[in-house]
């Protein structure tokens, strides 16, 4: 089968299809043991994903546990420093826990009460998710199990402090490259071993159907606030959407409610590591083939023979080979389009973000500050750029500290 | 095709087959097909070849490992290709399947995989991510070159299910006997025959049964009421443990012995 690129967007936007998927992407290829586990958690989430209670209960969640809305900042000096066009963040930094990972997190531990399930466990690279994952188990009283790569948890020291004062057992993964893929290898096989009594927490828009269906849903209220907060504070709807894509989720989060408003520009903004063509870089969409991981058909990094390679990016939260097979198909129709930043560019934004607006970012977030600084200039005074402000880098001091030759 | 035949004549004989699987390329692409030789002269009815991947999801600790150092001898789709037909030179009769996951024959692309397979003397093919849904279109192109779709079942497989996989199975299907990874623990004999009937019920191939089987008694106990029993990752570790001088010897020896109980009965 040759896998023809679609061309199409459908209007309305009506993705993924009732299998799973978008296009030629996304699906369900999981070992037969966790298929009946997704068509029940699929069932359930339809039953619920309109349910008023249920909506309510996210909600009222998302506000007072949260802290949301999240606001949208003006960030004026750093737009004056550009000359060009302005730019406003989408403040997920502020949100309980730093980063966008608990909108989704709310959403599928309220499903898992749903389901009966006591335990969760989760994948983490950054730490981001298994935090957020952590939190929400303590808030509702469950088990908590988060598997990390080996290479991560001694990169991540901090967070994986945290997990532990919120309670969650973290498990280090020694196999693979012992970084985020080699961590949800190994929350799969947690899960097929105690499917009946676990709920798997997946942190980003991959993996199996109905999951990158369900994180999107969960996370697109960072979109829908914007989309009433941008002509409150701008006047009208930015002409561009910019965010940093790993998996993908923040990302979707914002672009899908954009989806219909086709003047509004969707750029994602990969993870170039040391750059594209040294190979040390983490860009799926921009250097990846399509192919079959976790789940799920979608661009990925891969050798000849269909291995798995390992990534690089001064974020830990990109650095992964694969993407949410729904950029996948926005990259094929042309929807969205998808750019790269490296290490070098992203840690520049992140300290002019630091000196010219007082916020310090997220690392991964730093990738799409730069390319709206990159962009800027270029662009009318009046053009809006609209940035997820994904999370904020408190976790990424050591990171920025040793690239600086500073020791703590 | 050969997997028919062969279950044929085992029928015709009550005996139960046995399906070993290796990693292909561990310890080395030429004690591969040294192995595979060792296991045929061990009893073995059909070889289960496992295509290394770089993120084996479904398989436990011992088959990862295995995986690993198949992988960083290089191995790939290619040469678990070269590889059965080196071993076709010389054996015309036992079934070789392949075993692994879907990005490898992605890459390669399914049309150019299914034909160097039936070329390469391949008889049937399980990729662990294909599920019934997601395998229409592959399994067709199999079926069409001659070659076996064989699928899993899991305990946690609905009827309704088995008899989907039943349309598109072929060669015979293999039920995953516990919820976990390959080389768990506990498997329960009793619960196996009970879901075995259900399946039978559904599915007119014949019904292997994998993960949890690790010796004489647990082949045995499986192989009263499944059509074969497989066995992988106590025979991957037996291989590893021997060193790649001696381990066509021992996987032959301690094959030959799993064969001698399970005809025990």
């Amino acid at each position: 089968m040759q896998m023809q690129p679609p061309t199409i967007l459908p209007a309305p936007y009506d993705l993924p299809d009732a299998a799973g998927h978008f296009g030629p992407y996304g699906g369900v290829f999981v070992a037969e043991t966790l298929i009946q586990a997704l068509d029940q958690l699929r069932e359930e989430y339809a039953l619920y994903q309109h349910d008023p209670e249920f909506i309510a209960e996210f909600e009222r969640e998302l506000k007072h546990f949260v802290g949301r809305p999240s606001p949208v900042y003006h960030a004026r000096r750093w737009s004056e420093q550009l000359g060009g066009a302005q730019i406003y963040f989408k403040r997920e930094d502020l949100n309980h826990t730093g980063a966008h990972k608990i909108n989704n997190c709310i959403g599928q531990a309220l499903l898992a009460n749903r389901l009966g399930k006591k335990r969760v466990i989760a994948e983490t690279g950054a730490g981001m998710h298994g935090v957020a994952a952590a939190t929400v188990a303590a808030r509702y009283g469950m088990e908590c199990v988060v598997y990390m790569g080996s290479e991560d948890i001694k990169r991540q020291v901090q967070n994986v402090f945290r997990m532990k004062l919120l309670g969650a057992t973290v498990v280090p993964v020694e196999s693979g490259s012992k970084t985020l893929k080699d961590a949800l290898n190994e929350a799969m096989r947690d899960w097929v071993t105690n499917v009946d009594s676990t709920f798997y927490i997946i942190g980003t828009v991959a993996g199996p159907h109905p999951y990158p269906m369900l994180v999107r849903d969960f996370q697109s209220v960072i979109g829908r606030e914007c989309l009433v907060q941008m002509p409150e504070i701008a006047g009208r709807q930015p002409d561009a959407v910019l965010a940093c894509v790993g998996g993908g989720s923040n990302a979707m989060g914002i672009f899908y409610p954009y989806i219909p408003y086709p003047d509004v520009r969707l750029i994602g903004v990969e993870a170039a590591g040391e750059g594209i063509a040294t190979g040390r870089h983490a860009a799926s969409l921009s250097a990846g083939r399509p192919g079959v991981l976790h789940g799920n058909r979608t661009y990925l990094l891969q050798n000849e023979d269909g291995q798995i390679i390992e990534t690089h990016s001064i974020s830990a939260g990109l650095d992964y080979p694969g993407v949410g097979p729904e950029h996948a198909f926005l990259k094929d129709s042309s929807r969205a389009e998808y750019v790269s930043i490296t290490d070098d560019e992203a840690l520049a934004a992140f300290h002019k973000c630091c000196r010219l607006e007082g916020i310090i970012p997220a690392l991964e977030s730093s990738h799409a500050l730069a390319h709206a600084a990159k962009i800027a200039p270029a662009l009318p005074r009046d053009k809006l750029l609209l940035v997820n402000l994904s999370g904020r880098g408190d976790k990424d001091m050591h990171t920025v500290a040793e690239r600086s030759g500073i020791r703590f | 095709m050969r997997i028919d035949q062969t279950f044929a004549a085992l029928k015709g004989a009550g005996r139960t087959a046995l399906i070993p699987f290796i990693t292909a390329g561990d310890p080395s692409a030429a004690a591969t097909v040294a192995i595979m030789h060792a296991l045929v002269q061990g009893g073995a009815d059909v070889i289960e070849l496992g295509v290394p991947f770089s993120d084996p999801m479904a398989d436990g600790p011992v088959i990862q490992r295995s995986s690993e150092r198949a992988l960083a001898r290089g191995t790939g789709l290619r040469d678990v290709l070269a590889m059965t037909a080196e071993f076709r030179k010389t054996n015309a009769a036992t079934p070789v399947v392949f075993m692994g996951y879907a990005n490898p024959i992605e890459a390669m692309g399914q049309e150019r995989f299914v034909e160097a397979a039936r070329d390469a003397g391949v008889d049937g093919v399980l990729v662990v991510d294909y599920p019934p849904e997601e395998a229409g279109g592959f399994s067709a192109l199999l079926t069409a070159n001659g070659l076996a779709p064989i699928f899993l079942l899991s305990p946690t497989t609905p009827e309704t299910r088995i008899a989907a996989v039943a349309k598109l199975a072929r060669g015979y299907v293999y039920y995953v006997s516990l919820k976990g990874v390959t080389g768990a623990a506990n498997l329960d004999a009793t619960d196996v025959a009970e879901r075995l009937a259900a399946i039978r019920r559904h599915i007119a191939i014949p019904v292997g049964v994998g993960f949890g089987i690790r010796d004489g008694a647990s082949a045995r106990a499986i192989g009263n009421v499944a059509d074969a029993v497989v066995i992988g990752s106590a025979l991957v570790q037996t291989i590893a443990d021997a060193g790649p001088d001696r381990a066509a010897a021992a996987a032959g020896a301690w094959l030959q012995a799993i064969r001698t109980a399970l005809d025990a009965h």
